[in-house]
């Protein structure tokens, strides 16, 4: 796949996920409003012998889907927050600062990502500091004329021109695949995720008397199949609902997953020199204390697991499931067979 | 009869996105060359600088500072004149002569020290970095451009709509910049 059909494919999956997370909100606000607000339109109409002498459907006043409404604006309202100030979001629960020309080491550092954006050949992105002295770096934005890359202190003291210049490729072919605004999307949806489940989680523990009450009101007429479903389907809709959080994590873990490869691979495209990254990695691996200046929401955007969990080092099924970063052996192996080290073993 | 319409403007359809896509390339391969001009410009103007902020320490090495001046003045001159294959040629020589100078300035300790002069180098990496970052770009978009080009069945009309492969930036046989440079391990 070459460049343009990398950024086709992200743009498309941005949509993709936009639609899984949309079918989430409808289905937590529309069970919420159907079990608790006992808003039902496919209820059949209860028929009343009115004054006239005919059976008229009684005018019962259907509640207003709160629930569904407001998880469905909840969850757009974050992704066009996320669109329009995400990036300066990000930049400031990382405390990060503009690097200046006045120290010599982030002048060089200045000069680099100048350096990657003319080889990628796209408008040079804000160059940013986080004070933390662990190694990390990661890239945010909406589009690359308007990015930014921001890298820890450490990392700025430990790598020399060659590495650093590896990382701001890696993180440059972030912006310039567009990996930054489906992540920056992604993000935002997580926390609608979160906010909503919390807040239909909490009204559970509050309501759940009405519950009892509607349910018998509304499964009354009916068989005692039909009950079964219902508390069936109230049962699926309790758990999916506890678990949200948890399953659109994993969804954003594995698409992090994929496009780590993908940066790795064309941030060595764009120096011509995979061997500057591996040893960059190489360093990075070896600092394994956690990045505190960065918490978990932006992890999926940094070049390592800021949580310096060893979770990357395992090799495994849960390990594969649960990291937001390939292992960095696998990273490494890849890089080395790109610069002819290594064989490739598949 | 329909059949017949309908390729007709599928066919015209085909050679409207194509032509289109060309100009696309044609015009960043010419941005791509005007990268690699806004480089080698910053360059010119940064030497003076350097030559004159070593000159003090590095009087031994008269010679390559001479090197590395008059180079300067040649490629000037070139990139006045305009000719593509002498810009080269002369560009290639300064990059070898500050080449040069940089591996030297690595014997003096003092130099090594000096702030300014750290920074001035920097600066000079930085430079000769945006300079090769520029040309691979360049190089990069220009095989697009001719590879689109060559493909059949875009070939049979490329050429008849005007459009002709360009050049990649190379160094001409005789650069000096292809020399393999000479180490010297006596102490």
């Amino acid at each position: 796949m070459n460049i343009y059909e990398q950024q086709a494919n992200n743009r498309r999956m941005t949509w993709g996920i936009m639609l899984v997370f949309v079918v989430f909100f409808l289905f937590i606000g529309l069970g919420f409003d159907y079990f608790y607000l006992s808003f039902n339109p496919a209820k059949s109409p209860q028929y009343v012998w009115n004054s006239a002498g005919y059976y008229e459907a009684a005018v019962s006043s259907q509640p207003v889907p709160f629930g569904t409404i407001i998880a469905l604006l909840l969850g757009f309202g974050m992704v066009l927050n996320s669109l329009f100030n995400g990036a300066a979001m990000v930049l400031r629960s990382t405390m990060a600062r503009r690097a200046v020309s006045t120290d010599s080491k982030e002048q060089q550092y200045l000069n680099v990502v100048a350096e990657m954006a003319i080889a990628a050949g796209i408008q040079p992105p804000t160059a940013y500091i986080v004070p933390d002295p662990d190694l990390n770096a990661f890239a945010t934005g909406i589009s690359p004329s308007n990015s930014a890359i921001a890298i820890t202190e450490g990392l700025l003291n430990t790598l020399n021109r060659e590495e650093l210049q590896g990382v701001v490729a890696h993180e440059m072919s972030h912006i310039k695949n567009y990996d930054i605004r489906l992540m920056t999307v992604t993000a935002a949806l997580i926390g609608a995720v979160c906010l909503i489940s919390d807040f239909a989680g909490r009204s559970t523990r509050f309501r759940s008397s009405s519950y009892s009450s509607s349910g018998r009101r509304s499964s009354g007429g009916r068989s005692k199949g039909g009950g079964a479903a219902v508390v069936i389907i109230y049962v699926v809709w309790l758990i999916l609902m506890i678990l949200a959080p948890f399953l659109s994590r994993l969804l954003a873990m594995a698409i992090s997953r994929q496009r780590e490869y993908l940066a790795d691979a064309s941030g060595s495209e764009l120096t011509r020199n995979p061997l500057s990254l591996i040893s960059a990695l190489e360093k990075i691996r070896n600092a394994v204390m956690p990045t505190n200046a960065i918490n978990n929401g932006v992890a999926h955007m940094c070049i390592a697991d800021p949580r310096g969990s060893l979770i990357e080092e395992k090799l495994g099924f849960a390990a594969d499931l649960l990291a937001t970063h390939p292992p960095m052996e696998k990273r490494i192996l890849a890089l080395k067979v790109m610069a002819y080290q290594a064989r490739d073993s598949r | 009869m329909i059949i017949l319409a309908v390729v007709v403007l599928v066919l015209c359809l085909w050679l409207v996105f194509m032509f289109n896509g060309l100009v696309k390339l044609r015009n960043q391969v010419a941005n791509g060359f005007r990268q690699i001009d806004v480089q080698l410009k910053r360059r010119h103007d940064l030497i003076p600088n350097l030559v004159n902020s070593v000159k003090g320490e590095m009087k031994f090495e008269s010679s390559t500072l001479e090197k590395v001046i008059q180079a300067r003045a040649a490629a000037v001159n070139a990139g006045q004149a305009g000719n593509m294959n002498e810009i080269l040629a002369k560009e290639g020589m300064l990059t070898q002569a500050l080449g040069k100078l940089m591996a030297l300035s690595e014997n003096y300790p003092n130099l090594k020290a000096n702030e300014s002069v750290k920074i001035l180098m920097e600066e000079l990496t930085h430079t000769e970095n945006q300079i090769g970052f520029a040309r691979q770009f360049y190089n990069d978009i220009v095989t697009a451009f001719n590879t689109k080009q060559q493909v059949v069945p875009t070939n049979i009309f490329a050429s008849m709509m005007g459009f002709a492969p360009a050049a990649l930036f190379e160094l001409p046989a005789d650069s000096p910049e292809k020399e393999v440079p000479k180490v010297d391990l006596t102490v």
